[in-house]
C-alpha cells in the first residue's frame, strides 16, 4: 500500500475536529458528557448499603414469623410501636441535626426490628417507645449517625430500659400467669434452669414454643435467617462461628463437669438470646471489627463474656452486655489486627 | 483455599482475595486481529515507559523512514523510540497523555512511499518462527536488541524491557514468567496475540529465556481463555517451556499476585520480582522481542482491543504507536449514543480521557467505551465498616482506614496501615457498597505521604 502526501493531512484534522463535534452532539442529544474519572470505571452491581439492610430485614422474617405465632398480640403490638417509633426518632433527630433524610438506607428499620425483637412482648409501651429513641439518639445518632457509632444501637435502647424499668423488663416480668397465650404462662427457659433447675424439653426451645424475648424463642429461625445472612456475606460468618463455638465450649466443659450428658450445653446453645445475637447483633459490621482475626477475636470475646455473665452474674441472660462490652473494645481489637500486607517481612 | 495445588508447580493457582467482576471479553474475543490502514499523523511521546523520557534525535523538518530511530533512551531505565510510519517531522510539542502527564512528542506526517500494514502484519503470521535454532543468538545480543527495539512491557505499565532481561550478576534470574492472564474486564489483545501467533509468543519467550539464562519459563493464562491454552500447549510441545493454567480472578495479572499463584512466593513489600529471581513480562512483549531479534524490526506496532458497549464496531487492531485513539475509534465504526466514557486501558485501572487526538501509545493495551448505565454513579453513603474492601484487597490491606487516613490528611496513619503497599488495582472502590471512593482517596493519601516526606 502506497500513500502520497497531500489533502490526506486535511483530513486528517478534519477528523478529529469531527469528533470533537461528536463527542459535543452526544452531550447535546443525551443531556449528558464524555465523562473523565480516576479509575476503577465500574463497580459491583446492585451492591448498596441498603441491600444490606434489606438483606437483615429478610433473614429476620422467620424470627418475626415465630414471635407472632407465639406471643399473638403481643408480638404485633411490640413490633409495631418499637419500629414506629425508631423510625420517628431518626426522622426527627436527622431533622435536628439538618441532614438529608436517611430512612431510605433501611438501617433505622433495622435497629428497630433488632429491638422489638429483643424485648418481651408484654412490655408497655412506653419501654418500646424510650428504647427506641436512646437507640436512636444516645446509641447512634449523637455520635454521627450511621457508621460512626461505637455501641450497637438497639443494644444501648435495650440496657437503658432494662435498668430503668427492672420491674417490667426483669425475668419475672417475662410472665403473666393464666394468660391465654401458652409461652406467656411460663418463666423463661434460663431463669426455670438458674433459678429452679427445671429444664425445658430441648425439642421446645429449638423450635420455639417457650416464654422469651420476641425474637430469642425459636433456635431454628435463628439458625435459617442467620445462615441466609452469612450465605449472602452480609454478615461475616466468622463472628457467630466463633462466638458459638466459644460458648459451646465453656457450656460443654460446665457439661462434662456436671455430668449433664449434652443437655446443659444445648440448653445454653438454644435457650435465650445466644443465637439471636450471634447471628443478627454480633454481626452488625459498625460495631465488630474490620479483620478477619479481628472478627474471631470479638467472637470468642462475647462467647467467653456470654457464658461468664450466665454462670456467675445475677442475671440469667448475657448476651446483651457482652455485646456491649465487645463493642466497647472494638476499636482496640481494630487497631491491634492491622493485617500484615502481602510480602511483608 | 487450603489445599488445592497447581498441578506442577509449587503455587495454588490462585492468590488470597481479589474480586470477581463480569469480564465482558464477548465484545471483542473472537474478532481476529484487522490491520488499521495508515494515519496521515502520527504523534510519540518522548515518555511512554516507565523511566526517564528518552532524548529526541531529530528535529522540525527532518526525514525519517518507516522503524528510523527518533528518540533514545539514554538513562539505564529508559526506552528507545521509532518512527511507525515514513514521513516528515512537523514538530515537538506538548500533549498531555489520558494518564495526566504533559510531555512533549514527536509529531510526525505522513509522506511517501509507506510499508504497507497489511504486509507488517502478514510478515509475523507467516514467519516460521523459530523454537530450536534460538542458540545461535548469545544472551548479550539478544538483550542488547530488545534494547535497541525500544520494547518496554506491552501490558499496560510499560516497564522497559531490558532492565527485565538485563544478565546480571547480583541478581540472578532462575524464573522467567510470560503473563498471559489479561485479567482486566474488556480487554482482548493478549488473547488474540496467543490465539494467533503463539508461535511468536513462544519464540520470544524462549529468546527473553535465554536473555536471562532462565531455568524455567513458564507462560501463565487464566483459565477462562481455553482456546489460547489449546494453542499455546501446541505451540510450546516441542520446548522446555511449560504452561500454568490460573484461576480467573481480578487482579491475577498482577505481577506479585501471579507470582504467588504459580510459584508460591511472596515478593518483598517495596521490592521486586527480580529480587526472589523472577522475571515477569506480558506475552505481547515476547511477540515484540521476537519480532525485533529474528526479524529484525522495532516496535512500531501493537495490538490493541477496542470494546465495551458503547462502541459501533468491537475490534481487535494491529495499530501503528501515536495513532490517534479518535481515528481508532472511526475505523471501529465510532461511539454509539449511549457512549459515556472513553478509556484507554480496562475499566478496572485504565484512564478516561475525552480529546479524540490523544495518541496509541506503546502502553495502551485497548480503549474501551462504557456507556451511562455502566458508569452510574450511585451517591457516596457512610462507611458501615462491613470489611469487604478487607476481603477485596489482594494486597491484605484495610482500604478503609487508608481513605479514611487521607480524607483528613493523616499521613502517618496511612503509613502505619501501610499505604504504599497499595498498587492501586481498584478492587476495593469496585465492592464497596457505600460507593466510597477508597482507591482514589488512596492516592491523594500517597500523595499526601510524600509531601509529608519532603518536609521533614
Amino acid at each position: 500500500m502506497i500513500k502520497k502526501n497531500g489533502p490526506e493531512q486535511k483530513k486528517g484534522k478534519n477528523l478529529v475536529a469531527d469528533q470533537t463535534k461528536q463527542i459535543d452532539e452526544i452531550k447535546e442529544s443525551t443531556g449528558a458528557h464524555i465523562h473523565v474519572a480516576p479509575s476503577p470505571h465500574i463497580s459491583e452491581p446492585l451492591m448498596t448499603t441498603r441491600r444490606m439492610m434489606t438483606d437483615v430485614l429478610i433473614a429476620l422474617l422467620p424470627l418475626t414469623g415465630v414471635a407472632v405465632y407465639i406471643f399473638e398480640w403481643y408480638a404485633v403490638k411490640q413490633l409495631l410501636i418499637t419500629i414506629t417509633a425508631c423510625l420517628a426518632a431518626e426522622i426527627i433527630f436527622v431533622k435536628m441535626r439538618g441532614r438529608s433524610f436517611t430512612l431510605m438506607d433501611c438501617s433505622a428499620a433495622v435497629t428497630g426490628l433488632i429491638l422489638a425483637l429483643s424485648l418481651p412482648g408484654t412490655a408497655p409501651w412506653y419501654v418500646g417507645v424510650l428504647a427506641a429513641f436512646v437507640a436512636m439518639g444516645i446509641g447512634k445518632i449523637i455520635f454521627g449517625g450511621l457508621g460512626m457509632n461505637i455501641f450497637n444501637p438497639a443494644m444501648v435502647g435495650r440496657a437503658f430500659v432494662m435498668i430503668a424499668f427492672a420491674s417490667v423488663m426483669g425475668a419475672s416480668a417475662y410472665e403473666m400467669p393464666g394468660s391465654v397465650v401458652d409461652a406467656l404462662s411460663q418463666a423463661t427457659p434460663l431463669t426455670a434452669l438458674k433459678q429452679s433447675s427445671i429444664g425445658v424439653p430441648l425439642s421446645h426451645l429449638f423450635w420455639g414454643t417457650t416464654n422469651g424475648s420476641l425474637g430469642e424463642v425459636s433456635a431454628a429461625a435463628c439458625l435459617v435467617g442467620g445462615l441466609f445472612l452469612c450465605f449472602r456475606k452480609t454478615a461475616s460468618w466468622q463472628i457467630p462461628a466463633s462466638l458459638i463455638g466459644t460458648a459451646a465450649l465453656m457450656a460443654g466443659l460446665v457439661d462434662i463437669i456436671g455430668s449433664y450428658s449434652g443437655y446443659f450445653l444445648f440448653h445454653h446453645l438454644f435457650g435465650g438470646a445466644l443465637l439471636f445475637g450471634a447471628f443478627f447483633i454480633a454481626t452488625d459490621p459498625v460495631t465488630s471489627p474490620l479483620t478477619v482475626k479481628g472478627k474471631i477475636i470479638f467472637g470468642a470475646g462475647t462467647g467467653v463474656l456470654v457464658m461468664v455473665l450466665r454462670l456467675f452474674s445475677g442475671y440469667p441472660e448475657g448476651m446483651m452486655f457482652a455485646i456491649l462490652l465487645m463493642n466497647g473494645v472494638t476499636p482496640l481489637i481494630n487497631r491491634w489486627t492491622i493485617p500484615r500486607p502481602t510480602g511483608e517481612v | 483455599m487450603g489445599l488445592f495445588k497447581l498441578k506442577g508447580f509449587p503455587g495454588k493457582g490462585t492468590f488470597c482475595h481479589g474480586i470477581h467482576p463480569p469480564d465482558k471479553k464477548k465484545y471483542s474475543a473472537e474478532r481476529p486481529i484487522e490491520v488499521m490502514p495508515f494515519p496521515d499523523k502520527v504523534v510519540l511521546p518522548l515518555l511512554q515507559h516507565i523511566g526517564a523520557p528518552c532524548q529526541p534525535v531529530v528535529k522540525p523538518k527532518d526525514h525519517v523512514r518507516f522503524g528510523e530511530r527518533i528518540g533514545i533512551g539514554k538513562a539505564f531505565v529508559s526506552a528507545s523510540l521509532h518512527s511507525p510510519i515514513a514521513g516528515k517531522v512537523q514538530k515537538i510539542a506538548n500533549i498531555t497523555l489520558p494518564n495526566g502527564r504533559h510531555l512533549p512528542a514527536i509529531h510526525i506526517k505522513n509522506e511517501g512511499e509507506q510499508v504497507s500494514h497489511g504486509k507488517l502484519w502478514k510478515e509475523m503470521v507467516t514467519t516460521e518462527w523459530p523454537n530450536d535454532c534460538i542458540s545461535i543468538y548469545d544472551a548479550e545480543t539478544i538483550s542488547k536488541i530488545i534494547h535497541d527495539s525500544g520494547v518496554v512491557g506491552l501490558g499496560g505499565a510499560a516497564f522497559p524491557t531490558h532492565v527485565k532481561v538485563m544478565p546480571d550478576e547480583r541478581k540472578m534470574i532462575d524464573t522467567l514468567l510470560v503473563n498471559g492472564c489479561e485479567c482486566e474486564p474488556y480487554l482482548t489483545p493478549d488473547y488474540r496475540l496467543m490465539v494467533e501467533l503463539p508461535n511468536a509468543v513462544v519464540t520470544g519467550a524462549l529468546l527473553a529465556g535465554r536473555a536471562i539464562s532462565a531455568r524455567e519459563i513458564i507462560i501463565c493464562i487464566e483459565d477462562n481463555k481455553p482456546q489460547a491454552i489449546a494453542r499455546l500447549k501446541k505451540a510450546t510441545q516441542q520446548t522446555v517451556i511449560k504452561i500454568a493454567v490460573v484461576k480467573t480472578k481480578y487482579p491475577q495479572g498482577s505481577e506479585k499476585q501471579l507470582v504467588k499463584a504459580v510459584l508460591d512466593i511472596d515478593v518483598p513489600l517495596g521490592g521486586l520480582p527480580g529480587d526472589i529471581g523472577v522475571a515477569i513480562s506480558n506475552v505481547g512483549t515476547m511477540a515484540a522481542i521476537a519480532k525485533g531479534v529474528i526479524l529484525e524490526e522495532p516496535l512500531t506496532h501493537r495490538v490493541i482491543s477496542v470494546s465495551g458497549a458503547g462502541i459501533a464496531e468491537p475490534k481487535n487492531l494491529f495499530v501503528p504507536i501515536g495513532i490517534s485513539m479518535g481515528e481508532v475509534i472511526e475505523f471501529c465504526g465510532g461511539l454509539k449514543e449511549n457512549a459515556a466514557r472513553i478509556i484507554a486501558g480496562g475499566p478496572m485501572m485504565g484512564f478516561a480521557f475525552s480529546d479524540p487526538a490523544t495518541p496509541v501509545t506503546k502502553g495502551t493495551s485497548g480503549i474501551t467505551v462504557l456507556t451511562h448505565d455502566e458508569i452510574a454513579v450511585e451517591n457516596e453513603t457512610a462507611c458501615v465498616r462491613c470489611g469487604r474492601c478487607v476481603d477485596a484487597c489482594p494486597m491484605n490491606l484495610v482500604p478503609t482506614r487508608l481513605a479514611m487516613a487521607a480524607r483528613y490528611n493523616n499521613p502517618g496513619l496511612a503509613e502505619q496501615y501501610h499505604i504504599t503497599a497499595c498498587f492501586e488495582c481498584g478492587s476495593c472502590s469496585y465492592v464497596c457498597p457505600a460507593h466510597i471512593k477508597l482507591v482514589q482517596l488512596i492516592r491523594t493519601g500517597k500523595a499526601q505521604l510524600a509531601a509529608s516526606r519532603g518536609n521533614r
